[in-house]
């Protein structure tokens, strides 16, 4: 699991930031900042990015044991 | 201790501003970017009506175009002109536009402070009180009556207060612009709305210009779409004869609220305006009316709460209650419009686009007309179930 973001696409818009139901992302001076703590992979952000700045990595069929 | 503090200097910020320090209170407006205006995040039309009831007449530097229709096109390239008959709106130029809305609310005594960046909205027993932040590297803290949100669609100074104004991704456009030159533009005066799913999912792109070689050209579709609104555009642009050899001289993106209205846009000491509290016209996604509209009753709602030294929640529920009647009630049903027209088909689109005349257009974006598109809907048996999507009473 996780979560890439790809600075040079990133307009900074923070309508990523807008849309997370669970309020991970930030737009701050340094960019897009992401809290895996609150993520849940959803794959919204991706989704609405108008640039595919942004790629969720969802979790695996198999788990690693 | 300042009287009010507004998190945000978009139209809706500044507005806001201007009617309190226009009513005498000590108000400041903090924007966290380093430049008013930029960047853009919009097609940058308003009209005539809209700026008459704000009372505003544009300096011309903020003026790029005089706009009298719009063409409305089908995915079978048939259009609707929708024709006002006289001049009817501007494409302003949101850099100056922005800046000399700032301006005018500190000719009437606000104060506004650029790269100041919120960090922190500060609460004593649960109730909002003031903001910590940084202005270039310099950490401060400052009590207020109340706190203003107008700081867009993320609204971060909202979630810090206690507001949750989480968007439906599903009421959040996907938004792309480019401001092209080199472009050909036949009549700058009118603007061009292209609809069609494999064009523009649950959108629409725009062409605003400003100019006869200038113009936004921009695109808002459902996040959930099969490709990214900069592919969708990107394609556009290169099948469009006028636009592919143009040049790109800024690119725009951002969340475009269209729908969403919400009923509790307060907190004690608290309220938000604009998209941050996603007041957008729910058809055409036009937001700056909106947030100056809402700016002005949320003033009035917060001149008899200081008055009355009373800015509780309870006293700020007026802003709510008087925004939905003057204003949510009549975007409720653009929204169910524009419901019924993320349902339609390209066949749809096309067969629409033969029976509607452009004062139907008109009327739809105003949230009226809804018994004329019903009798239109009824004449096709795929279309008619939509008609009580618009809760008509025949």
């Amino acid at each position: 699991m996780g979560w890439k973001w790809d600075k040079n696409k990133c307009l900074r818009c923070g309508g990523c930031v807008a849309v997370c139901p669970t309020q991970a992302l930030e737009l701050t001076e340094n960019g897009i900042e992401w809290d895996e703590s609150r993520c849940i992979h959803c794959g919204i952000c991706e989704e609405f990015c108008p640039v595919k700045a942004i790629k969720v990595k969802k979790e695996k069929k198999e788990d690693k044991k | 201790m300042r009287d009010v503090i507004v998190v945000g200097a978009g139209p809706g910020g500044t507005a806001a501003a201007k009617y309190l320090a226009s009513k005498g209170y000590d108000v400041v407006i903090y924007e966290k970017r380093q430049e008013i205006g930029a960047p853009k995040r919009c097609g940058e039309g308003i009209s005539f009506g809209g700026l008459e009831r704000l009372g505003l007449e544009l300096p011309k530097n903020c003026v790029r175009q005089v706009i009298n229709s719009a063409l409305v096109y089908a995915p079978d390239n048939s259009h609707v002109e929708v024709s006002y008959g006289k001049d009817y709106g501007y494409v302003v130029e949101r850099k100056m536009f922005d800046k000399w809305l700032a301006e005018e609310a500190v000719r009437k005594g606000a104060k506004v402070k650029a790269k100041t960046y919120i960090k922190e909205v500060l609460k004593e027993d649960g109730k909002v009180v003031g903001v910590r932040g940084e202005h270039l590297g310099e950490e401060f803290e400052e009590k207020c009556k109340v706190l203003i949100a107008a700081d867009g669609i993320e609204s971060k100074i909202s979630r810090m207060a206690g507001l949750n104004t989480t968007a439906n991704p599903m009421l959040v456009d996907s938004g792309f612009q480019y401001e092209m030159t080199g472009i050909k533009i036949s009549d700058p005066k009118k603007i061009h709305l292209y609809f069609g799913n494999d064009i523009a999912p649950r959108g629409y792109i725009w062409i605003f210009p400003k100019g006869e070689d200038v113009a936004n050209v921009g695109i808002g579709i459902v996040g959930k779409s099969q490709k990214s609104a900069k592919e969708y555009l990107s394609e556009f642009v290169e099948k469009t004869e006028g636009l592919k050899d143009g040049s790109i001289l800024e690119v725009n993106s951002g969340g475009i609220p269209i729908g969403g209205l919400m009923n509790k846009m307060t907190l004690d000491n608290f309220l938000a305006i604009g998209d941050a509290a996603h007041q957008v016209n729910p058809i055409n996604g036009g937001g700056m009316y909106e947030a100056q509209f809402a700016a002005r009753i949320a003033a009035d709602v917060i001149d008899e709460g200081i008055q009355k030294g009373d800015t509780s929640e309870k006293q700020l529920d007026k802003y709510n209650k008087k925004w939905w009647e003057e204003r949510g009630n009549k975007l409720k049903k653009v929204e169910k419009i524009r419901e019924v027209s993320e349902k339609l088909s390209d066949e749809d689109f096309n067969f629409l686009a033969k029976e509607l005349k452009g004062d139907n257009l008109i009327d739809f974006s105003r949230g009226q007309g809804l018994k004329g598109l019903g009798k239109i809907l009824i004449k096709k048996p795929h279309l008619a179930k939509y008609v009580k999507g618009l809760h008509l009473e025949f």
